[in-house]
């Protein structure tokens, strides 16, 4: 029999509902959002503005952007360098535990596929952590797999606390919560917030995430703004490029974050641009027709509508790719990466996420940037 | 003649300062003696004491440092920020920056205010970074503020003196001296500014950017020098038409 699905736009019980018209902005844009009628006139004409128009943007993203990728790189490393100057921020990942009450196909992670599942003891955080501040690294990312039951908000708090002691910027990333408990963990030491929406396109999106709390669509679109409205200080954004059709992911990510900057002009604004990736049990998943060059033009187009924003490059990409967008694109690399949990100073206690394409530690990373006429940046952020 | 920069009882031969937040570590010591800068910010949310790349070990010991409240979105953050700074041993000035706004960078001027009374009063040299406006600067004069950095352009657009009108205005009524700080694109720009009459340029962006940078910091140095010799000078008057040869009144008797 087969098992009838939930709805997607259902809340489930808990899930705070926020009052906000972005999500109705961004959908209704995406849908008007017609690449191909783009011609190259409109792509040369984006090119010659200062500040972006939502068409300019989606002008930017098209395939008739194709032939002007070099000319759009030669902008982008322009506006980076005047918001950024030399400084590449460095910061690495540690997951805390991999257990996962969602069915998300594309991911290592999900509930059904059979891996080794652990979660760190606060003893085996610590000991990590200490093994991680040895590197020289300030900056922290704290990521779970979703779910409430093995990885509750109390236990990650707990283990952003002991974070905070070591590193003078903590990030998290895991499901997405109410606004009261961005707040507990904003007061645990936690200032940043990713939740990747995956993709915009709602029929896709109800595909690929067959069960769990992940397959509320709205609930997830709305985390940035109550992670901001608990007094987060920045919010990233991301899509899964290449679960659908990447442009408009790509176009449906970029006006979610600035329609967010409208509404909260104080946030600090980061995109990252995951590729698909194989994973144990899966080494075919892979990113379908992102190739570098679209995943390039996706991330030049992040740049050119929001040159302020910070832009990460993580270990999904090889490193000629990486070592190539930092200071042209992107201000900020991981290095020394661990995608299973733990795994810096003892074993690995659960199984990695996706396979990594960078294995460098930090001490390489930083000699590549130096290398590169770049300055290493360990640490950008004050908690006060 | 000694013509000295003096901001809060301390006095400077040099009227560059130079912002470090955008540059490779290793150079900073070549731009600052390069440019010939006295002062030098330093954002102190970069400084990372005892660890990698930590700033404060690259800035020469004769520099005064000019910590920065950056990250900052209200008073009560900047002046935490400008404590911590005392506290780390950076000395008694600051650079009050208060900004809400992650797209522009555009500073608050009223939270700025309030921060500089509080430190002003907590026996600190405030230089608060503002947007040009005579109310706010002369507010700002009355809560203890040792210099006004209005802003020359947004931060990191190289655009030059976008501000130009509003900063004369502060430059003819503002008696503490005033300081352009972001937007200045190049070394003219940068003397433009000078013989306007402000007392000293802060630069970042146009320096850090430049293809030569220790290069780019003498060009800024010597501008500077020279916008501020030609203001002492005295600029010469400017024809906007042509001159008759013989005078257009001569023909009246007495």
């Amino acid at each position: 029999m087969i098992k009838k699905r939930t709805d997607p736009m259902a809340y489930q019980p808990g899930m705070e509902m926020i009052t906000s018209d972005i999500r109705d902005k961004v959908l209704k844009n995406v849908d008007n959002y017609d690449y191909l009628k783009v011609s190259a006139g409109d792509v040369k004409q984006a090119l010659r503005k200062e500040h972006l128009s939502i068409e300019d943007y989606g002008a930017l993203l098209s395939p008739a952007a194709t032939p002007y990728l070099e000319e759009m790189a030669k902008k982008a490393i322009i506006e980076t360098r005047k918001h950024f100057g030399n400084s590449i921020g460095l910061f690495t990942p540690l997951y805390i535990a991999n257990y996962c009450e969602n069915n998300c196909v594309y991911c290592g992670f999900n509930c059904q596929n059979k891996i080794r599942r652990g979660k760190l003891t606060m003893a085996e955080m610590e000991e990590e952590l200490k093994a991680i501040a040895k590197t020289g690294l300030k900056e922290i990312l704290i990521l779970t797999g979703e779910s409430r039951h093995h990885s509750g908000v109390n236990y990650i708090g707990e283990g952003i606390k002991l974070a905070a002691k070591y590193f003078s910027t903590v990030g998290i990333e895991i499901y997405p919560l109410n606004a009261d408990e961005y707040a507990d963990l904003k007061n645990c030491g936690a200032d940043f917030v990713s939740v990747y929406q995956e993709t915009y396109n709602l029929s896709k999106y109800e595909q690929v995430h067959l069960s769990g709390s992940k397959r509320v669509f709205p609930y997830r679109f709305d985390a940035q703004e109550r992670a901001l409205l608990g007094g987060m200080r920045g919010v990233s954004f991301g899509a899964l490029l290449g679960l659908d059709d990447f442009r408009k992911d790509a176009f449906a990510t970029g006006l979610h974050a600035a329609f967010i900057l409208q509404k909260y002009p104080h946030a600090e604004i980061g995109f990252s641009t995951p590729r698909l990736r194989p994973f144990i049990n899966n080494t075919a998943n892979n990113p379908n027709d992102v190739h570098e060059k679209q995943l390039l033009q996706v991330m030049l187009a992040y740049r050119l509508l929001m040159p302020f924003a910070g832009i990460t490059i993580s270990t999904r990409e090889r490193a000629g790719f990486r070592d190539h967008v930092i200071g042209m694109v992107a201000t900020k690399i991981s290095a020394g990466v661990r995608v299973g949990v733990g795994g810096h100073e003892e074993k690995e206690k659960g199984d990695e996420q996706f396979e990594i394409s960078d294995p460098r530690s930090v001490r390489e990373v930083h000699q590549m940037i130096l290398k590169r006429g770049l300055q290493p940046v360990y640490s950008d952020y004050i908690r006060v | 003649m000694t013509d000295q920069l003096v901001i809060g009882g301390h006095n400077f031969n040099s009227r560059f300062i130079l912002g470090s937040g955008k540059f490779s570590l290793e150079i900073v010591k070549a731009v600052v003696e390069n440019g010939g800068a006295e002062m030098v910010t330093l954002a102190l949310r970069r400084a990372n004491l005892g660890g990698e790349e930590n700033i404060l070990d690259y800035i020469p010991n004769y520099i005064t440092l000019l910590p920065n409240t950056s990250g900052a979105r209200t008073a009560a953050e900047a002046v935490k920020i400008a404590r911590l700074a005392r506290e780390i041993n950076c000395g008694n000035f600051v650079k009050v920056e208060v900004i809400k706004d992650s797209k522009y960078l555009l500073p608050d001027n009223d939270e700025t205010i309030k921060a500089t009374e509080i430190l002003a009063k907590d026996g600190f040299v405030v230089m608060p970074y503002m947007y040009p406006d005579l109310n706010v600067a002369r507010d700002l004069v009355s809560a203890g503020a040792a210099a006004v950095m209005p802003l020359a352009a947004p931060i990191g657009s190289n655009k030059g003196l976008s501000t130009r009108d509003f900063i004369e205005i502060l430059v003819s009524e503002i008696a503490v001296p005033i300081i352009v700080d972001a937007g200045i694109g190049r070394p003219s720009q940068a003397c433009e500014a000078m013989e306007m009459g402000v007392d000293a340029v802060m630069c970042n962006t146009a320096v850090a950017t430049a293809k030569n940078i220790p290069l780019m910091a003498r060009a800024f140095g010597q501008a500077i020098e020279s916008g501020r010799n030609a203001y002492l000078a005295g600029l010469g008057r400017v024809l906007t038409h042509g001159e008759a040869s013989s005078p257009l009144t001569g023909f009246l008797e007495d």
